[in-house]
């Protein structure tokens, strides 16, 4: 059944229009290093809320203890598209957000996708 | 606006979780049908788009950062529910791979950036825009959709963490989770939003609405159900 689905996409024949659509979303990712590049250039840090635990010990004096316990819970592949952090040289810094950007992209279109074959499977 | 683990409490992201399970139930039912061929490749295609713009943080010179969602443009084009689907999705592709929110916070950050952002935003721009297809008013309703809808999201958010020292503190009186009062949260995060984000996510939601109606007026889903 998802060899049918697979002829399905296989056949649909992608408009001009959606090709366009695709190429912008890839120039986004090419372009998505300006968001590690925009907030050094002036200064900004972290979104409001959003603070590592020793930041946040900066900020009022302590960890709240209960965050403590579950700041560190889960250990992301690639944390903040960014794995070598601020101190990394912004050459890596830029090529990870771009491998980010396009990761999303597959990662992101391919979930749904995939949520379109399982609903069309249960459909028959 | 994501909320990293640690920052809520369990009586408060537990019955988010909840809450996020009904709506997604709930979209899966209402956007099952519309997820014919023609519509897979747009929703795949939105995801993606929510994906990369919140990737583009904008600064506030000297403070923090912030970005745009892309739910108000998503809820315009496909429909709230349709919104609901792939920001959620998005959501959680950020926190598992990219720890971009916490795994615990799941269910409050779809709550509020893939069930409160959209729905607002969709409200609004019914609201504002009446039968209007183009023109003044038709872009000012776009915009105001993803202004009022971001802003909206981002007050939601400021609420969950600031409601967080009144429910949860240790024997001495220190909060065991989000350290700031509703009375800091709440202003801090509104103003940045009606400032700054929310302004971007206003011009992003008109000039990407208007490119549609454009050149696949078809597709809008707004347009749609009038």
């Amino acid at each position: 059944m998802s060899r049918v689905s697979c002829m399905r996409f296989g056949r649909y024949k992608m408009a001009p229009f959606q090709k366009k659509l695709w190429a912008g979303l890839i120039v986004m990712a090419l372009l998505s290093p300006l968001g590690v590049i925009l907030p050094k250039l002036f200064n900004a840090e972290d979104a409001w809320g959003e603070w590592s635990s020793e930041k946040l010990k900066e900020l009022i004096g302590f960890v709240p203890a209960g965050l403590e316990k579950l700041a560190d819970l889960w250990k992301a592949p690639i944390p903040d598209y960014n794995p070598g952090g601020d101190g990394a040289s912004l050459g890596a810094q830029v090529g990870w957000y771009i491998f980010s950007g396009l990761l999303g992209i597959i990662l992101a279109a391919g979930a749904i996708y995939l949520l379109g074959r399982i609903f069309r499977r249960h459909e028959k | 606006m994501h909320i990293p683990d640690g920052y809520l409490s369990p009586q408060t992201y537990l019955p988010l979780f909840g809450v996020a399970a009904f709506f997604w139930a709930t979209a899966v039912k209402r956007v099952r049908s519309a997820l014919s061929h023609r519509y897979v490749p747009y929703l795949a295609m939105a995801a993606a788009f929510s994906f990369l713009i919140q990737m583009f943080n904008i600064p506030i010179p000297g403070g923090t950062t912030g970005h745009a969602v892309g739910g108000a443009v998503v809820a315009v084009l496909l429909g709230p529910w349709a919104a609901v689907l792939a920001i959620s999705i998005v959501l959680i592709i950020q926190a598992v791979v990219f720890g971009d929110g916490g795994i615990t916070a799941i269910g409050a950050n779809c709550f509020n950036m893939a069930v409160v952002m959209p729905f607002i935003s969709y409200g609004v721009f019914r609201q504002v825009a009446g039968n209007a297809r183009g023109g003044k008013r038709f872009l000012a309703a776009a915009f105001l959709a993803g202004y009022i809808g971001l802003t909206a999201a981002a007050v939601v958010t400021a609420i969950q963490f600031g409601i967080q020292p009144m429910i949860a503190q240790d024997a001495h009186g220190q909060p065991l989770y989000a350290p700031y009062p509703l009375t800091v949260a709440v202003p801090v995060m509104a103003a940045e939003h009606l400032l700054l984000f929310g302004i971007v996510e206003g011009f992003v939601t008109a000039m990407l609405v208007n490119y549609f109606v454009k050149h696949e007026p078809g597709l809008v889903y707004a347009f749609r159900e009038v």
